[in-house]
């Protein structure tokens, strides 16, 4: 077992290298470079801008000499812990990422949707595969398959215009409502939950269907077995058979997939997060891309990197650990 | 033995684990069918019960006869091929019966509107200021029987758009799953075949491409793309290219954990010793085994790639104005919030469409992924 950790934490570490190598290469290929950008700005108010300057900026941005050489010294840097600072508002930029304000928003989007997608999913999932063919069957398929299949920015711009623009219900966007007094904690949390309420919907509702049907084929799969045979051949009622002997079987690719959900909690949801404006991290990330941020996107997508390889890990020692037969080496 | 019997050999032993389920399924719902009378291929209805002796009740089905009954049993997925069939037909057939605007024709037949201010002059007396303003371009009309579903922000016809943008996005779609497919099955292919280091390189680079995270990689690439010049109308085909580059681990594991399981058959100690190409060997014998799973992938991978072609057209980094896809036709919604709350036809349009275009997909991906599966007792 330990042994078999030390190697996948080693080939984690090769696997991490590689990432940040593409990452690097990609990202000195955009040629609408952040030193351009700034030049150009330079240029309209009227500054004289001579070579010299510009290279000193390149330097002083530390995209001065070649890719590789630019790499390692990124490699280096970051093996340190320095990550850099912001292009853009010369922070730091691990400070910026891990902002309880970014990183908490999308963190709260995404824990909470993802827990309603547990509560509506998995019972979705076993009436589904209890009634397989039913007219039930039928009825959450096709409105979870509607779920998977609609386009994040569609269906959160969809839902603003009915519930924000025309019935008021909610408000349009950001995270709070603009020069508001609170009178206590709770109001400001009923405040809070309201700008987030069509944010976490649109999530949930696009992600229940793959939950829904994983779990679905896993309770079709435990019900067809030999176990559940024995079960009802022995006379136990119907709902023993299946709450307490098929249930449990199913929630084991169930369990072991939290662990593969660690990337999404954190990764903030770009798409949902722009069309809500709210200040996630997604939109800060997409905001940092579209400008040639260099070491906010570099650190950012290192970030999920190692959250996805982590969650891959994790994932398959869950496995081991809820399910006894199956032996790691 | 010659060749052929060899192969013949092959091929049974290849089929033997379907052929179990087949037979079985064939027999219980050959029973069924008694019962109910209404099989098209029990013959024996008319003899009386107890008479008729069991092999003149069954007929043998081809695996794909069984596959097509059973995918065609679902409602689902006849109505998604429905979908996808009707989507097709709009977007190739539409514009040769509708084809009073062109894709990117602007109709400059707007009206011309009056708008009057009344203003306090300097001496005191009030006097009105007519603005005459002649729109030339008829944006955001209404729908009217010129244009079905109205124009857009730039007077184009948003009908004869939808067929045109379906025509690129579902194009799109197939090619790029078409080249991540063909990638996923060579790599999974070489790796599950030839094990040992290439089969580790291969799935250490899978692990890597799929640790990239997939839409930020695209807006990085998108933004590559964006400032070397690459011409409007082939980025997208360029950038949907690419993606298929960085997708295919999906599929590449997929296959090398069939044939890791399917090479130790025995049809393929058979085929080794008859010294088959290695080529043959998978293309001919392995890849054709795995093809419902490879099959079921590709069908729902379809619909998720015409939500990222939609998706990085709303980010500004797809298809471009003046050109259409159902993605560009929401993009201006992101823009313009007067839009997205008073002309609902602009946007609400190519949105069903994408919807319609998935959930089709989805559907049929659904249906194959039932019928195909051999342990599915229906």
């Amino acid at each position: 077992m330990f042994k078999y950790i030390v190697k996948r934490i080693l080939i984690s570490i090769l696997i991490l290298l590689g990432v940040s190598l593409i990452l690097y290469v990609l990202l000195r290929f955009m040629p609408t470079d952040f030193i351009k950008t700034r030049i150009i700005a330079l240029n309209q108010t009227g500054a004289t801008v001579n070579d010299e300057f510009i290279q000193q900026m390149y330097k002083t941005y530390g995209l001065d000499g070649s890719v590789i050489e630019g790499y390692f010294k990124w490699l280096f840097n970051a093996l340190r812990g320095d990550f850099g600072k912001s292009f853009i508002n010369q922070r730091d930029v691990v400070k910026e990422i891990f902002d309880p304000d970014k990183m908490g928003t999308s963190f709260f989007v995404a824990a909470v949707a993802t827990v309603f997608e547990f509560l509506i999913a998995i019972p979705l999932g076993i009436t589904a595969a209890t009634h397989q063919y039913s007219i039930r069957d039928y009825v959450v398929t096709i409105f979870v398959l509607i779920g998977i299949s609609l386009p994040s920015f569609f269906f959160g711009q969809l839902l603003k215009d009915v519930f924000a623009n025309k019935l008021h219900w909610f408000p349009v966007s950001g995270m709070k409502d603009a020069g508001i007094h609170y009178d206590n904690g709770l109001e400001a949390f009923i405040d809070y939950a309201r700008h987030m309420f069509l944010p976490i919907l649109t999530v949930v509702i696009l992600s229940i269907g793959g939950r829904m049907r994983m779990t679905r084929t896993n309770m079709l799969e435990v019900l067809n077995s030999d176990y559940i045979r024995t079960a009802r051949a022995k006379g136990l009622k119907e709902r023993t058979v299946i709450y307490k002997h098929a249930f449990r079987n199913t929630m084991i690719p169930v369990v072991t997939g939290l662990a593969g959900l660690i990337p999404s909690l954190f990764s903030g949801a770009m798409i949902t997060e722009s069309v809500f404006d709210l200040t996630g991290l997604g939109k800060f990330a997409l905001n940092a891309m579209t400008q040639g941020d260099i070491p906010v996107i570099m650190t950012y997508n290192m970030f999920l990197a190692f959250l996805s390889v982590m969650g891959v890990l994790l994932a398959d020692l869950m496995y081991a650990v809820v399910d006894p037969r199956v032996k790691l080496a | 033995m010659n060749e052929e019997e060899i192969k013949k050999f092959s091929e049974t032993e290849n089929l033997s684990e379907q052929a179990v389920s087949s037979r079985e399924e064939i027999l219980s719902s050959a029973e069924a069918d008694a019962e109910r009378a209404e099989s098209d291929y029990s013959i024996g209805n008319e003899v009386s019960e107890g008479e008729k002796p069991l092999d003149k009740n069954v007929k043998l089905m081809s695996p794909f006869r069984m596959v097509m009954r059973r995918f065609f049993r679902s409602k689902l997925s006849i109505a998604g091929i429905v979908m996808i069939v009707s989507l097709f037909a709009f977007c190739w057939l539409g514009p040769l019966v509708y084809h009073q605007w062109g894709e990117i024709e602007t109709d400059y037949g707007g009206a011309i509107s009056y708008s009057d201010y009344v203003i306090k002059g300097d001496d005191g007396k009030d006097f009105i200021q007519v603005v005459v303003e002649d729109k030339g371009i008829n944006a955001l009309a209404g729908l009217s029987a010129d244009h079905i579903l109205g124009t857009d922000e730039q007077g184009m016809d948003i009908f004869t758009r939808l067929m045109y943008g379906g025509r690129l996005s579902l194009t799109i779609s197939f090619l790029a799953v078409f080249l991540t497919s063909a990638l996923g099955i060579i790599m999974g292919g070489l790796a599950g075949y030839y094990g040992g280091v290439v089969d580790n390189v291969i799935m250490r680079i899978c692990d890597v491409l799929i640790c990239l995270p997939t839409l930020p990689l695209m807006l990085i690439i998108g933004t590559v793309l964006d400032s070397n010049g690459v011409d409007s109308a082939y980025y997208i085909y360029l950038l949907m290219g690419l993606l298929s580059i960085f997708s295919w681990p999906g599929m590449a594991r997929l296959v090398r954990g069939q044939i890791l399981f399917l090479r130790e058959q025995e049809y393929m100690v058979a085929a080794e010793a008859m010294g088959y190409s290695t080529a043959r060997k998978i293309f001919k014998h392995l890849i054709p085994n795995i093809l419902p799973q490879i099959l079921v992938s590709m069908t729902l991978s379809l619909g998720s790639m015409i939500l990222y072609e939609s998706t990085l057209s709303y980010l500004n980094l797809g298809v471009r104005i003046p050109y259409a896809s159902w993605g560009t036709m929401v993009e201006v919604i992101s823009r313009r919030s007067d839009i997205l709350q008073n002309n609902f036809n602009v946007w609400g349009a190519p949105g069903f469409c994408i919807i319609i275009a998935v959930l089709g997909f989805n559907f049929i991906g659904d249906g194959l992924r039932d019928a195909l599966d051999p342990k599915q007792r229906r």
